[in-house]
């Protein structure tokens, strides 16, 4: 997963992923529907990062129902804090690098 | 990818996470003109209060009569005034911020101003169950100085869930209401400072720097 030489995670390469970790890294929890409005993407493309992110053990998925209604939240798993934490700091690195 | 410009790719993403974690956290649409709107209410509001008031020692005055019955009807006049002011300030900043988070093509009533709408109702709940209490013994002279303290709380609470220049309106309410508490004689005027110029002033700042 991860690129040798830069330390950068290949999974956070996607701009959604890395989207959905950030806000996921500051609350607790998130439903799916605040997380596509924050993201300002479709539910196909988002369900389709969300299930890479979960087979990553990156997140955890929780169903459940408000009324009739489904309400899927999401949260971070331990795993996928600390892969989040090591992507940023191989970033910061890279800029660091060449100043 | 990042073979091409790795830095400038790495500061672009940094960039991102921080824009969406801000976004996520805060409810940003609070409009300046919501406390404008809020501050008028409240100035209106304070001087039918001081009419009611005026009526009130004026009628004294000249009959030199003060029967419990007058003081009673006063009382519930005051109170009138102080709920059609609060709900006369609710609706019309709640507008006004509906109106620019409309603008902005953002929900209103997402799980940030749910955040922030709870830890906004916590102090101000504890507040009116505080001053209701102290209401049984009388204590009319620290009303004022009450509002305005837990009011300061309340906002130096909830600016970690919105625009977090409100923290700055929270202590100069809670600054008054403290200097109130040592000149209580004067609540009225340090009620209709706080909840209408500081409110006026709070919202003009905040409408230059984010909506003009």
């Amino acid at each position: 997963m991860k690129n040798p030489i830069t330390g950068l995670n290949k999974v956070f390469e996607s701009r959604i992923r890395l989207g959905v970790m950030s806000v996921l890294m500051v609350n607790e929890e998130i439903n799916f529907n605040d997380l596509k409005q924050l993201l300002q993407v479709t539910d196909g493309n988002l369900a389709t990062h969300l299930v890479n992110l979960e087979e990553n053990g990156y997140i955890k998925v929780q169903k459940g129902f408000i009324g009739k209604k489904t309400n899927t939240t999401y949260m971070i798993t331990r795993a996928g804090e600390k892969a989040f934490a090591e992507h940023i700091a191989a970033l910061e690195n890279m800029i660091k690098g060449v100043k | 990818m990042q073979e091409n410009q790795p830095t400038e790719t790495s500061l672009e993403d940094l960039k991102d996470i921080r824009r969406i974690m801000e976004r996520s956290t805060r409810f940003i649409s609070l409009s300046g003109l919501s406390g404008v709107a809020a501050g008028v209410c409240a100035l209106i509001g304070a001087y039918a209060g001081y009419r009611v008031l005026d009526n009130y020692y004026g009628s004294y005055n000249s009959s030199g009569l003060f029967s419990g019955d007058d003081f009673s009807q006063l009382k519930i006049k005051m109170a009138v005034v102080g709920i059609i002011t609060f709900i006369a300030a609710f609706i019309s900043s709640y507008y006004l911020t509906w109106r620019k988070a409309k603008r902005q093509g953002l929900p209103v009533w997402d799980h940030t101003s749910k955040r922030l709408a709870w830890n906004m109702i916590v102090p101000l709940i504890t507040g009116g169950a505080f001053i209701l209490g102290m209401l049984r013994y009388d204590a009319w002279l620290f009303v004022a100085p009450a509002c305005l303290v837990f009011y300061g709380l309340a906002l130096v609470n909830a600016s970690k869930y919105t625009l977090s220049d409100i923290r700055y309106l929270g202590y100069c309410e809670i600054v008054l209401g403290i200097l109130n508490m040592m000149y209580p004689g004067y609540g009225l005027w340090f009620w209709a400072a706080g909840f209408g110029v500081l409110h006026i002033i709070y919202g003009t700042i905040m409408w230059m720097k984010y909506e003009k």
